[in-house]
């Protein structure tokens, strides 16, 4: 191994199982067959069985991550190119998010507490519709586990970007800015990676939706859980 | 493509450092929030950028693998607890997804009766 790059073989080994998923993805079109979902399985077995951690993996993990940054500022572009249709909807929009993201904290808390989980665990799960920065930040400041955190708000963003348009249909939403932005409030960045392949106003709504369920998850859970859990 | 990627850099690069400041948002967000600015003041061209957004957008569920593969290291703390974890984010996830699409769908059609309220009320 000593000539090969382990970075070179994680990413390329991430970057077929992807492929490979998506594709068995397009033909089976069940949602619980999500790429994220079969890729991160494949990966995590194979780690398991090989006796490799996750620090080895991440060496080529980085790279890929690296890019998640220039991505979210390149959501911008959708939301500029939308942004008058997106701007007669803004009272609507904060309204309901602010009312969703008071909803998302107690009916996450809530029913955690009376499961029986630790109040490190409930304390961790509190912030975990939103992304990753915010959700770390949040979770650190209410005594919360940081990294049980960053693993439940992957886990959040997978179920919702899986369940969102099913459940959304159900319900019967069908404003394409609705969608992105339940979608991007309940599911952060992979739901907003689903929204956006609806098309270009639902992922520059997912855009906006990661941005003020973030910040007002930020300002409204330490009040919140304080209230619940004392 | 490669000058669009500069222009994603350097304001995510902006961005890292205005959060840095502390205004309660990530750098990342701050960057896309700068991004649409800059865009419709004009002083970023949307062909500067096109074509890399695309690329890094289409592709944008691919990037959350390797913190996927991060949930590994918490089986031992989720496997004590995952009842309560599964049930707690499941219930959750609904509650977000209906109150955000439903809410603002019925704020979208009512729109109307409200403004016409606040405009007779002023």
């Amino acid at each position: 191994m000593s000539e090969i790059s382990p970075a070179l073989f994680w990413v390329t080994l991430s970057l077929l199982t992807y492929m490979a998923a998506r594709a068995f993805y397009a033909r089976i079109r069940f949602a619980l067959f999500h790429p994220i979902l079969v890729t991160m399985a494949l990966i995590i077995a194979l780690l398991h069985v090989g006796g490799i951690d996750y620090d080895e993996y991440m060496s080529g993990g980085r790279v890929i991550t690296f890019f998640l940054g220039p991505s979210v500022v390149a959501l911008g572009l959708p939301l500029y190119l939308r942004l008058q249709e997106l701007k007669r909807s803004a009272p609507a929009m904060l309204t309901a998010v602010l009312f969703a993201s008071a909803v998302g904290i107690v009916s996450v808390v809530v029913p955690a507490l009376m499961a029986g989980a630790p109040q490190m665990v409930v304390r961790s799960l509190a912030p975990k519709s939103v992304t990753t920065p915010i959700a770390i930040v949040v979770s650190e400041s209410i005594g919360g586990d940081a990294s049980l955190t960053a693993a439940v708000v992957v886990v959040t963003g997978i179920l919702g970007a899986v369940i969102g348009p099913l459940v959304l249909r159900l319900v019967g939403v069908v404003h394409p800015v609705s969608f992105g932005l339940a979608m991007g409030a309940a599911a952060h960045g992979i739901g907003t990676a689903r929204a956006l392949e609806e098309g270009e106003l639902q992922g520059a709504a997912a855009g906006l939706g990661i941005c003020i369920c973030g910040v007002m998850t930020a300002v409204l859970t330490p009040p919140i859980v304080g209230l619940l859990l004392g | 493509m490669l000058g669009g990627l500069a222009v994603l850099l350097l304001f995510l690069l902006i961005g890292e450092a205005v959060a840095a400041l502390g205004v309660g948002l990530p750098g990342n967000v701050v960057g896309m929030l700068l991004l649409t600015a800059a865009l419709a003041l004009g002083i970023v061209r949307v062909e500067w950028v096109r074509r890399s957004c695309d690329v890094l957008l289409d592709n944008l569920a691919f990037l959350f693998v390797p913190p996927g593969v991060g949930v590994m290291l918490h089986f031992d703390l989720i496997g004590r607890s995952w009842p309560a974890i599964a049930v707690a984010v499941v219930v959750s996830t609904v509650a977000v997804l209906v109150v955000t699409g439903v809410g603002s769908q019925w704020l979208f059609r009512h729109k109307g009766r409200f403004l016409g309220s606040a405009e007779r009320r002023r």
